[in-house]
């Protein structure tokens, strides 16, 4: 199954029933998937307007308590920034996908992870962050959307499934059946029909008092806090005994583990960190490895956008090098080897 | 499948059944417990235009799913053997179909197997199926899957509703491995 497809199943696998697209390479097959599957568990897929009347209708959905996705691709996403923001302001769970293409502009529709700082630092204007799910195999394509749904409904906040062009086209073998669900919290503030039980319910991102605003915002802060002490998700491959640990996510990673290898067999011990959450970081991890590694190099197909972070998590304890390609172009693990093999030299390891 | 990692480049026209034969090679991986990833060329894409897709099946955990230096190239038109022929791994194998591709390898560190799967396919009454010919063959020199096996799994998808293409793909199948 392509990993465009994978999402889509998990989505409805995780119970969601409203899923509002537009159509933008490489991501259509969500949108193709979905219109052919919702009607047949009696969700709906609506290929809206616009992607920016896509992410609204998102809002509208997900403050009714039920379950819902967009997707698109990089300047799609750009547009639904603003909904995004929105979503936060309200306080709404919500999934959104962006299988990367290159950029800026239209850019390509080659794989690229350049919205990178977009995704973590800065989807919509205002004090806020994202959960952002990075994606490196078809099957957690699959795993990691039913995640986001649950992550989502538990803290009350949109999540980011950050892929790339390469899984989102590629096919892998895939199965649906090995994650758990978790427990999850009563939807109290959905504004669905309740028959004059209660009182209404009201969604809104509009606090024109300042001390009110600032007390939501201190609200989500707090949940951030615990997003942060208990959802950071990483794979450490060969970091052991490394010398030198990559740092790449998604795509990057894979050639990254890749390149590991051919650098091990020319005797530079090289391991890799592959953070599955971007936002939270995994700056514990790192900044544990930083007490046994000697340098750090971030991978990316960017022209280094989260070598910034792997800087930060390890607070300059350790040199952090980069290599990427960009552009849509996908480096070749023996170039990354090459670079590790550089750097041992470098450092006389 | 016998032990190792098989990193395959097929490669043609848009409407040649490239990105098929990649799908039933990576299923047959998938279905024996194996590795596999599938990786197509995508874009403005359209039938005529160029088309190929990567397929790595391996006993160990695949990273990056590109295919730039083939252990096995399966190319179906001119264009695809300018391209990749060169880049066909030392001790690797190409697979080209005769009939499309007037022309032979100069390299002798590949074994070059060359089968006329276009006119054979048409000779024969299998129009669209050179793809499908030259896995056939492919599976008859690479060893990589057993045939009865292959055969199984390839037709296995196809709805009872299309079941005249149960016995074309197995004729053509056949026919490529017994060229």
């Amino acid at each position: 199954m392509k990993g465009n497809e994978a999402i889509a199943e998990a989505a409805i696998n995780a119970g969601c029933l409203y899923y509002f697209g537009y159509p933008i390479t490489p991501q259509t097959e969500i949108s193709e998937y979905m219109a052919k599957r919702m009607p047949k568990v009696g969700g709906l897929c609506l290929q809206a307007e616009s992607e920016i009347a896509a992410v609204n209708m998102l809002l509208g959905a997900s403050a009714s308590g039920t379950r819902a996705m967009t997707s698109s691709s990089s300047p799609g996403i750009s547009l639904k920034s603003e909904g995004i923001s929105y979503l936060v302001g309200s306080d709404l769970p919500a999934v959104v996908v962006n299988v990367q293409r290159g950029g800026p502009g239209l850019g390509g529709i080659q794989p690229s992870q350049a919205d990178y700082y977009q995704a973590t630092k800065a989807y919509g204007h205002g004090d806020m962050h994202l959960i952002v799910l990075a994606p490196s195999t078809v099957q957690e394509m699959a795993t990691l959307t039913g995640e986001a749904f649950d992550l989502a409904d538990i803290y009350r906040t949109p999540v980011i499934i950050l892929a790339d062009g390469a899984i989102g086209q590629m096919m892998e073998p895939v199965d649906f059946s090995t994650r758990k669900p978790r427990e999850l919290p009563e939807k109290t503030w959905a504004t669905c029909g309740h028959r004059g039980a209660r009182k209404h319910n009201i969604v809104n991102s509009l606090l024109m008092e300042p001390e009110e605003l600032e007390r939501s915002i201190r609200d989500r802060f707090e949940r951030y806090r615990k997003i942060e002490e208990n959802e950071v998700m990483c794979e450490k491959y060969m970091t052991d005994d490394a010398d030198i640990v990559v740092v790449a996510f998604g795509i990057a990673a894979r050639i990254a583990k890749t390149a590991a290898q051919i650098a091990r067999s020319r005797g530079v011990k090289a391991g890799v960190l592959r953070p599955i959450t971007l936002w939270p970081f995994p700056n514990k991890e790192i900044s544990a490895l930083a007490d046994t590694a000697k340098a750090f190099l971030s991978v990316e197909l960017s022209m280094g956008q989260m070598v910034t972070d792997v800087k930060l998590a390890c607070e300059c304890r350790r040199p952090v090098d980069f290599f990427g390609r960009t552009g849509g172009v996908i480096p070749a693990p023996a170039d990354v080897a090459e670079k590790l093999c550089a750097m041992a030299r470098e450092l006389s390891i | 499948m016998k032990q190792g990692t098989y990193n395959i480049l097929i490669a043609g026209f848009g409407g040649q059944g490239v990105l098929f034969a990649g799908k039933a090679l990576a299923k047959m991986g998938m279905h024996e417990g194996l590795h596999v990833t599938w990786l197509p060329s995508y874009g403005p894409e359209m039938r005529g235009g160029a088309a190929n897709c990567s397929v790595i099946i391996s006993d160990e955990e695949i990273g990056s799913p590109l295919v730039p230096d083939p252990d096995i190239l399966i190319a179906l038109n001119i264009p695809s053997f300018d391209k990749f022929e060169p880049h066909i791994k030392p001790g690797g194998m190409l697979f080209a179909d005769s009939a499309m591709i007037d022309r032979k390898t100069a390299r002798t560190d590949i074994e070059a197997h060359y089968i006329p799967a276009s006119s054979l396919a048409s000779d024969n009454g299998l129009s669209g199926l050179a793809n499908v010919i030259m896995l056939g063959h492919v599976i008859k020199k690479t060893g990589i899957f057993d045939y009865d096996a292959f055969l199984k799994d390839l037709v296995s998808g196809i709805p009872a509703s299309r079941s005249a293409l149960v016995e074309g793909n197995t004729k053509a199948l056949r026919l490529g491995f017994e060229y």
